[in-house]
């Protein structure tokens, strides 16, 4: 279980979080969703230790982020997989090298073990036989799912994903999203995804964390969310009018 | 991994400058040789001593603080550049949350290929601006090439070669630490990236500027 208690961040006069609390469920896809500007990288970065709040606490369990000493920090670090808006691979590395870095950083695993765990993953993605090519050569579905079986390749406890569908075309955004699901449930892995994609929050949202302005303004799961009447989550769910038409419709005909 | 790569960096830094070293070595010691002929003509002093000119120039500073400057340039704005991309395409982040430590992973093996082969490089630049040197004189006909040679076996201190080798380290360290600096600490986007890439040369090549006089004066004063 990851919790953010009380966290606040401000940049000099710019306060962009202030005051969040919520549990991120484990074994469980949580969303944090919002407007773009909401807070949701901030807070995520905050999350997984890449920033410091300006107050509050973020808990793995019993043990504090804030607090933890360099070692400890370095084993929770072990437990941790995340997936970057831009995929962050390396590019003067190939797929295989990508994948296989955290292993040949920490562990002590013989070449034949690391290939069979690269194949592993890349199999887990759907990306079997792209060992060799390079992050320049594959489209930007692939690297995702690259980035993904990189960030499995130690088996996290825990799995970070910023705005994994980015940039993709809706049906590859839906895979991805299948495939993190997935992923949660096979391997029990607790989750969190910031995301403002909106097949993402109704298909796999478990547990969904909305930001305003800075603030926690809802949280619930996929299956509360067209019922619920709070303002902020039906601005945020309906924004374009496409949907907005469909809503209508659905109320004249008695709802959803 | 630190093992493979330094290894890439030291073949980035070494032989990926090799040809520009190269280059203006060859130019810098002809040109030293033909100023020279120039300044000495109608003089008392010897001949010979133009191997002797060329050489000592081109061991206790030419070669060496040439060269270092060329490489804060090229290598400088390469480092720079590589760390800050990475810094902006997010791979520093990646890397510290898989728990790597960054600044040693990122520096350390760029500034250890940079001390083993900018001595190595500079060694070359020294060899090479001699051969210019040589060349210029002898192939103009102002010298002979027993003159040259000549001059070229007079008056030789080993400390001088000593002095280049302190220097290059030196100049090493500086250039490396200062472009690892600003490409790790860059923020922002493309602009800021150039930016910082500029730094790296601008207060790379004031710093071994400064530095060279200071230990000019500490080791030959």
């Amino acid at each position: 279980m990851i919790r953010a208690e009380a966290i606040q961040k401000s940049f000099s006069d710019n306060h962009v979080l202030k005051g969040i609390d919520f549990t991120f469920e484990p074994s469980k896809t949580n969303l944090i969703i919002g407007k773009s500007g909401a807070g949701k990288t901030v807070l995520l970065k905050i999350l997984v230790g890449l920033m410091q709040p300006s107050e509050g606490h973020v808990w793995y369990d019993d043990q504090d982020l804030c607090e933890l000493s360099k070692k400890e920090l370095l084993t929770l670090r072990m437990q941790v997989g995340m997936l970057f808006q831009g995929n962050a691979l390396f590019d003067s590395m190939t797929v295989e090298e990508n994948i296989r870095f955290p292993m040949d950083m920490f562990t002590k695993m013989s070449e034949k073990e690391k290939r069979i765990r690269v194949d592993y993953c890349l199999e887990q993605v759907s990306m079997e036989g792209i060992n060799n090519k390079f992050p320049s050569e594959i489209s930007g579905g692939m690297q995702k799912r690259v980035g993904i079986a990189r960030a499995i390749v130690l088996k996290p406890k825990y799995l970070f994903a910023d705005e994994p569908n980015s940039g993709l075309d809706p049906k590859t955004a839906i895979t991805i999203d299948a495939l993190l699901t997935e992923i949660t449930d096979a391997n029990n892995i607790t989750t969190i995804i910031n995301t403002h994609d909106m097949n993402s929050v109704m298909e796999i949202g478990e547990n969904i964390c909305l930001l305003h302005e800075g603030r926690l303004a809802w949280q619930g799961n996929k299956d509360e969310v067209l019922g619920n009447e709070n303002p902020i989550l039906q601005d945020f769910i309906f924004a374009s009018p496409f949907l907005q038409k469909l809503k209508a419709r659905a109320l004249a005909n008695g709802g959803f | 991994m630190y093992y493979k790569e330094t290894i890439r960096q030291m073949y980035d830094i070494g032989v990926g400058s090799l040809m520009i070293i190269f280059v203006v070595s060859l130019f810098i010691g002809a040109v030293t040789a033909v100023q020279f002929t120039y300044q000495l003509d109608g003089t008392m002093i010897p001949s010979y001593y133009i191997g002797y000119i060329v050489r000592d120039m081109a061991i206790i500073e030419l070669a060496v603080t040439f060269s270092s400057i060329i490489l804060a340039g090229k290598v400088g704005s390469n480092i720079a550049s590589e760390i800050g991309g990475m810094r902006q395409k997010e791979h520093i982040d990646a890397m510290e949350i898989m728990g790597v430590n960054t600044s040693s992973y990122l520096v350390l093996p760029k500034l250890l290929a940079a001390l083993i082969m900018i001595p190595v490089l500079v060694s070359v630049a020294a060899v090479v601006s001699i051969g210019g040197g040589y060349f210029a004189s002898t192939y103009s006909g102002a010298y002979s090439h027993e003159e040259f040679v000549e001059g070229l076996r007079s008056f030789f201190i080993p400390w001088n070669v000593v002095i280049m080798y302190i220097k290059s380290v030196v100049f090493a360290y500086i250039l490396t630490s200062i472009a690892c600096y600003q490409g790790y600490f860059v923020r922002g986007g493309n602009i800021e990236l150039g930016q910082a890439s500029t730094r790296a040369v601008v207060y790379g090549i004031i710093c071994i500027l400064i530095a060279d006089y200071i230990i000019a004066v500490l080791l030959t004063g």
